[in-house]
């Protein structure tokens, strides 16, 4: 297990300074730089101390190499756009991105796993169809789809704020008001990008569970008189919660390209948005980190994926021990 | 169920085709206030028994409020000027059934004429991905050796890159303002680029196991060289396979333009695409008021419907997620 763990971590290290490396050099090879940001009156000394301040004045090579020196004492550089060091900034954007995340993670499985058993282990009545078809439906709407029709929804109705993180005009709360704030503020977003993954959820535990329910060692438990919930929630639960383990992984990935978009819908200051401003602006250093702190997050979610499953299946756990 | 996507798809591929006689107005033509118009509605049957429309006159430009002019009287024009239904627009009158843009251009047209950068990006995207897999699955898998070992890690690294953070890259790099056909092919390349490693992985798996069975020894014994075991004995192996990974693509990309055109990185305005449509959408305080703008929302969604039923039926669970 140590050494598997070990594996991952350096091929994540890895995959890191490649992303951000080809994030730095990409920008740079990029036609215009950040001093179009000075507008066309900057005169030409200021211009090119700004150049000069960013490295934009060596070779792309070199620039590279004065960063990687820097970043190893983590310094990842200065952005441009918001004129201060970039570690901050996208520690601050990340940790956005990673609440709005775990809150869709946590609203997805509860709710899917859940319905998912729901509908698996009884067949009949008009409710289990009726999660079946709602959930056929959520399948379909894809986080974007799903942030406009939630947002045109908050908009009509004025329930749930639409946009950013905190209300405006509020000034210096306490952190139980901050909380609460953010909470309300974090409803849409969440919904948005957990809905479709909890009726992924929902259609896999309900597939897996209906398996489970024909499967032989069912009918022994229920020979043994078993009570009817215990055969559900003990017995048929831990056989067919495996498949969701194995997307898990993907999922987590999913919930970043998913984040982006809800992110820049309902203007929730995560990082994708900062990576969208930092491109438009040839941020160079904020690119990189951004990219980085993308990969990062990616990698972390297929690790956790992987380790889930290794719990869920022990055959996944010999694999991993190889 | 099966029968249900298909058709769906059908007709929306059908419209896609038909979009110059089906639009009742040219996409990019802009009626002067008609601005943010609600779509026109028809009347039932005049004293002649015909449907028709009122022309529509604005009342408030500030609070974008419009009324029927009853006293004007246009009668729906059924194949005329080439086209199915129209209605007068050369006199203030014409049929928006999906309301007017923020620029007055007809919804509805634009819908339709979006479809077909959408639908024909989208699918030829997914036809290279998946063209591309399988032959790298196919070499790497049939190979074997270092080809199939530099062939593997390649498609494992850009599988965990984080797609959508690769393509805006990819893109942003480029000037921000191109024409729609260059944008076209820059986003089937990106989006090919990062599509093929999926396939590759599973044809890989495949053929892996499939060149071992007897009916590929017996083939390599009756002197079938590498090229025909590969294409001809190897690869139908896959076409399960490759279907169902193209049916996980093609809504993958038609979601990723637009997601790229509603950002403001893909098509440009001018030509319409359901991404660069739904951008109308991005005023939450005009949402509100004008649903018609989610139409495109709507299309994208029978798109993604039409393709998860038809793959339902065939017992997979409907997974469609992209990294």
């Amino acid at each position: 297990m140590a050494r598997f763990l070990l594996r991952r971590v350096s091929f994540a290290l890895v995959l890191l300074v490649c992303t951000s490396s080809a994030a730095l050099f990409l920008t740079r090879l990029a036609p215009g730089d950040v001093t179009s940001q000075l507008g066309p009156f900057a005169p030409r000394a200021e211009v090119d101390a700004t150049r000069a301040r960013f490295d934009l004045d060596r070779t792309p090579v070199v620039q590279w190499g004065r960063w990687v020196f820097r970043a190893v004492r983590l310094d990842f550089g200065d952005s441009f756009l918001y004129n201060r060091p970039v570690g901050p900034l996208v520690v601050r954007a990340a940790g956005n991105t990673a609440v709005l995340a775990v809150a869709a993670l946590i609203i997805s499985t509860v709710l899917g796993i859940g319905l998912g058993i729901f509908t698996g282990s009884r067949r009949a009545g008009w409710m289990p169809a009726c999660v079946r078809g709602v959930s056929i439906f959520f399948v379909s709407v894809p986080p974007l789809l799903m942030s406009l029709i939630l947002v045109f929804i908050a908009a009509r109705t004025r329930w749930l704020p639409t946009t950013g993180m905190l209300s405006p005009g509020v000034v210096d709360p306490s952190w139980p008001a901050w909380m609460a704030d953010v909470a309300w503020h974090l409803v849409l977003p969440a919904l948005a990008l957990a809905l479709p993954i909890a009726a992924v959820f929902e259609r896999l535990q309900s597939q897996s569970m209906s398996e489970a329910v024909g499967q032989p060692f069912l009918l022994a438990a229920i020979a043994r008189g078993v009570p009817a919930s215990d055969l559900v929630w003990r017995h048929a639960w831990r056989v067919s919660i495996r498949p969701i383990c194995g997307v898990y992984g993907l999922v987590i990935g999913s919930l970043l390209s998913g984040s982006f978009i809800v992110e820049f819908v309902t203007a929730w200051p995560g990082i994708g948005r900062l990576m969208y401003e930092a491109l438009r602006a040839r941020d160079i250093y904020l690119v990189s980190a951004c990219a980085a702190a993308g990969a990062a997050f990616l990698a972390f979610g297929t690790l956790l994926g992987d380790l889930l499953l290794a719990a869920a299946d022990p055959r996944v756990r010999e694999e991993l021990d190889a | 169920m099966r029968i249900a996507g298909a058709v769906l798809l059908g007709i929306i591929v059908l419209a896609a085709c038909a979009a110059p006689w089906l639009a009742p107005n040219p996409p990019n033509r802009r009626f002067a206030d008609l601005l943010y118009a609600p779509p026109t509605r028809i009347h039932a049957g005049d004293d002649m028994g015909r449907p028709h429309v009122h022309a529509l006159r604005i009342v408030s430009r500030l609070e974008r409020r419009f009324a029927e002019d009853a006293t004007s009287h246009v009668p729906l024009r059924w194949f005329s000027d080439g086209v199915l239904v129209t209605a007068d627009p050369d006199n203030g009158a014409p049929l928006l059934l999906l309301g007017a843009d923020p620029y007055g251009r007809d919804r509805f047209s634009r819908l339709l004429y979006g479809s077909r950068a959408t639908l024909a990006l989208g699918a030829l995207a997914t036809l290279v991905a998946t063209l591309i897999g399988a032959l790298v699955g196919g070499v790497a898998g049939y190979a074997g050796g270092r080809l199939d070992s530099l062939l593997s890690r390649t498609s494992e690294f850009v599988v965990v890159l984080p797609a959508i953070y690769v393509t805006l890259a990819l893109r942003a790099v480029m000037p921000l303002v191109l024409p729609g056909s260059t944008i076209f092919l820059l986003l089937l390349a990106i989006f090919a680029l990062l599509g093929w490693p999926m396939v590759a992985r599973g044809v890989r798996a495949i053929v892996l196991v499939e060149r071992e069975r007897e009916y590929a020894v017996a083939a390599r014994a009756a002197g079938a060289g590498a090229t025909r075991l590969l294409i001809r004995h190897l690869l139908p192996a896959a076409g399960g396979y490759l279907r169902t990974q193209a049916s996980l693509l093609l809504p993958a990309f038609i979601l990723a333009e637009s997601t790229m055109s509603y950002v403001g990185l893909g098509f440009p305005d001018t030509t319409p695409t359901w991404g660069t449509m739904l951008q109308d959408a991005s005023n939450v305080a005009m949402l509100g008021d004008t649903p018609w703008s989610l139409a495109p929302a709507a299309a994208i969604f029978m798109v993604v419907l039409g393709v998860n039923l038809m793959v339902q039926s065939t017992g997979r669970a409907p997974v469609q997620l992209e990294r």
